[in-house]
């Protein structure tokens, strides 16, 4: 089995604040880690490796500094890793990216997997996955929230969720998968793992290395753009209760009567 | 690249604050911006009081496709399951609606499925124009990529200038695949949508950076321009049974109809008590709601409530609660006539998916909790001292109520 796991570096929620007084982000601190959805996917792709054999491959598209996020992944057993970086990439919209992952995934050479996490937290948008499915010619399962292999190892049979529930499908390779945090718990480096990940070279592959097309690439390659930006805002109210935790729940309840709700 | 006039510049650090990729310092009192970290995101741009920054476009944005003006019309992709429209498929024609008079044309939907063909009136009286019906055995089931080829061969052929559908987990699934194939921008989870004052342009607006930051995209350059909505967000129409309106059913080519996967079943879960997006009342764990033994106090007062059950994503990830039941950025929106939340500190990707309810509760701990910003009401308490109390009273009062 080939199998690819795509990662992003995102910056980590948990550090990220805001600053309702100046309605700003506060930047001080903010680190960037490996989107938390790309752990199952890593996890997943970590699993097949287990059931199937084959080779792990994780894959990039960001800053150099996104080696990071490869020796991560590498720490907790993927084989190999490449960022997918050049400054020609920069502002790509999701059209771009999927076409950039493709291509640097065709370099790979024949997949017969592609995991992704359900989407990034920082875009959020959950476009990559399906657009790269469509890119490589494969089908795409998304949401996957269970996972088994069928079929002798020739294919999978999967839980994708819903709002109302849920599907049970079956996929045979080559597929693409995007995963649920519920799907698996990922594994925890082990010290090999990071000894291991500290000592690998990561290659950085440039435009040219995956031999893109210019004109659809990065900017040029993004049919959507920031037209404008603006601070959401919420409407303040902002009644504190007062009294005892006895006093207050009966105030509350008295809201509520006057309210009709009760 | 990003450009800084360092003519204009006066240093007062406010493209540093909303830079959330922390590419930008000051440095002798001028923006210094890393071009390495910065992704041409424009919020800096966008910021700056001065107008000292500028993104200048390094091979430049994608040249105007050749003759966007026959790109004409409104779509709407309607969502069946299991025999029902969802909800934000009328809210989605309520949109069209509008956007299609805005413009001066005309408002189709699309309706793909098998044995449909009967619900195709229904699109029509909440606003549609015309109805395109793809009705065959083999689409049956939700299968993404002859939905995707489908869906993109009639734009292909009809061009179409705007495509909505709604941010589902169907819509999410196959729509970026249709926008790859037509090679047209999409813009996920939008919450608003216009039409540009000068020109013909989709104003598509989202949630950006967890909700932090609202972001208005368009796609100027190429055609149809697409968008997934989130449900819950636009009004839709009341039905109007007297309203007339074509349809048209097409058959599609067979070797669209061929997917590679293949749907075993299609399992409804039935959630006790009301729909969450649908409930009047909506209780909501947060991180406060530690253990079992408060989840199990949390679904008492929403069944004495009638309410629905709501989490935020620390309680959905810790497992406490199924992930369905996540509000916010990442979950549903809601926006009941009362929300309640315990231990619910409002991180905004949360506020974004609730703070359309009419009345708001919260109880925490941390006087500090954003959420006290815009409670209607607010108790400074632990979930576990208040949450036992309440249960006992309310279901007191109901029991008295109901006598």
């Amino acid at each position: 089995m080939n199998i690819v796991v795509c990662i992003k570096q995102v910056p980590d929620a948990e550090s990220v604040k805001w600053d309702h007084e100046k309605g700003t982000l506060i930047r001080d601190g903010v680190q960037s880690v490996i989107n938390p959805f790309d752990y199952n996917a890593i996890e997943a792709a970590l699993t097949l490796k287990d059931e199937l054999g084959g080779k792990v491959t994780a894959v990039t598209m960001g800053p150099p500094q996104a080696q990071d996020a490869i020796r991560e992944a590498m720490s907790m057993g993927v084989d190999e890793g490449v960022v997918v970086s050049d400054r020609a990439f920069a502002g790509a919209d999701t059209l771009a990216t999927t076409y950039t992952l493709a291509k640097a995934i065709q370099k790979i050479g024949k997949v017969d997997a592609v995991l992704c996490g359900k989407q990034a937290i920082d875009g959020d948008t959950a476009q990559v996955g399906p657009g790269l499915a469509v890119r490589l010619g494969v089908p795409c399962v998304t949401c996957v929230g269970e996972m088994e292999i069928v079929d002798g190892g020739k294919g999978l049979r999967l839980k994708r969720m819903c709002e109302q529930g849920y599907d049970v499908v079956e996929v045979a390779f080559p597929m693409l998968l995007t995963v649920l945090a519920s799907l698996n718990t990922p594994r925890v480096p082990s010290l090999k793992g990071k000894m291991r990940a500290k000592k690998a070279e990561i290659p950085l592959w440039s435009a040219g290395d995956i031999g893109a097309e210019e004109g659809k690439i990065g900017l040029a390659g993004s049919p959507t753009k920031v037209f404008s930006t603006h601070i959401p805002k919420f409407e303040a109210r902002r009644e504190m209760l007062q009294g005892s935790v006895e006093e207050q729940v009966d105030t509350l309840i008295e809201k509520f009567k006057e309210a009709g709700i009760i | 690249m990003v450009t800084v006039d360092i003519n204009k510049c006066v240093g007062c650090g406010e493209c540093e604050d909303v830079c959330t990729f922390g590419a930008i310092s000051i440095v002798d009192e001028k923006a210094v911006i890393d071009q390495d970290t910065c992704t041409l995101c424009g919020a800096c741009a966008e910021a700056c009081p001065e107008e000292a920054i500028e993104i200048t476009e390094e091979g430049g944005r994608p040249a105007k496709g050749p003759s966007l003006e026959e790109w004409k019309g409104v779509w709407v992709v309607a969502e069946i399951r299991h025999g029902t429209y969802a909800p934000v498929t009328f809210e989605l024609l309520g949109k069209g609606r509008q956007l299609a008079d805005d413009l001066g044309t005309h408002l189709t939907a699309i309706l793909m499925g098998s044995g449909v063909r009967d619900k195709a009136q229904e699109l029509v009286a909440r606003g549609a124009d015309r109805v395109l019906v793809v009705d065959d055995p083999a689409l049956d089931q939700f299968v993404d990529d002859s939905y995707a080829r489908i869906l993109a061969r009639l734009a292909g052929d009809e061009k179409p200038e705007i495509i909505l559908a709604g941010a589902t987990a169907m819509g999410r699934a196959f729509i970026p695949q249709v926008a790859t194939l037509l090679e047209t921008g999409l813009t996920a989870d939008c919450t608003g949508l216009e039409i540009s004052p000068e020109g013909r342009d989709l104003l598509q607006t989202r949630p950006a950076f967890g909700g932090n930051l609202m972001a208005t995209i368009i796609c100027d350059t190429r055609r149809p321009q697409m968008a997934t909505v989130r449900p819950h967000v636009l009004k839709a129409l009341e039905p109007d049974e007297s309203r007339s309106g074509e349809v048209l059913e097409i058959q599609p080519a067979q070797d669209l109809l061929t997917s590679r996967i293949r749907v075993l079943e299609s399992v409804v879960e039935e959630a006790e008590g009301p729909m969450l997006t649908d409930a009047e009342i909506v209780v909501t764990a947060g991180r406060g709601v530690e253990d079992e033994k408060h989840i199990a106090l949390i679904e008492q007062l929403a069944h004495c409530l009638d309410a629905g059950i709501g989490a935020t994503r620390a309680v959905t990830d810790a497992g406490l609660l199924p992930g369905r039941t996540q509000i916010g950025q990442t979950g549903v929106t809601v926006s009941p006539k009362l929300y309640m939340g315990f231990g619910v500190s409002g991180a905004i990707q949360h506020l974004v998916g609730m703070q359309g309810s009419e009345m708001i509760v919260a109880v925490n701990k941390d006087p500090e909790a954003p959420i006290f910003e815009i409670a209607t009401y607010g108790i400074v308490g632990d979930v576990k001292e208040v949450l036992p109390l309440l249960v006992k009273k309310i279901c007191q009062e109901r029991g008295m109520a109901h006598g």
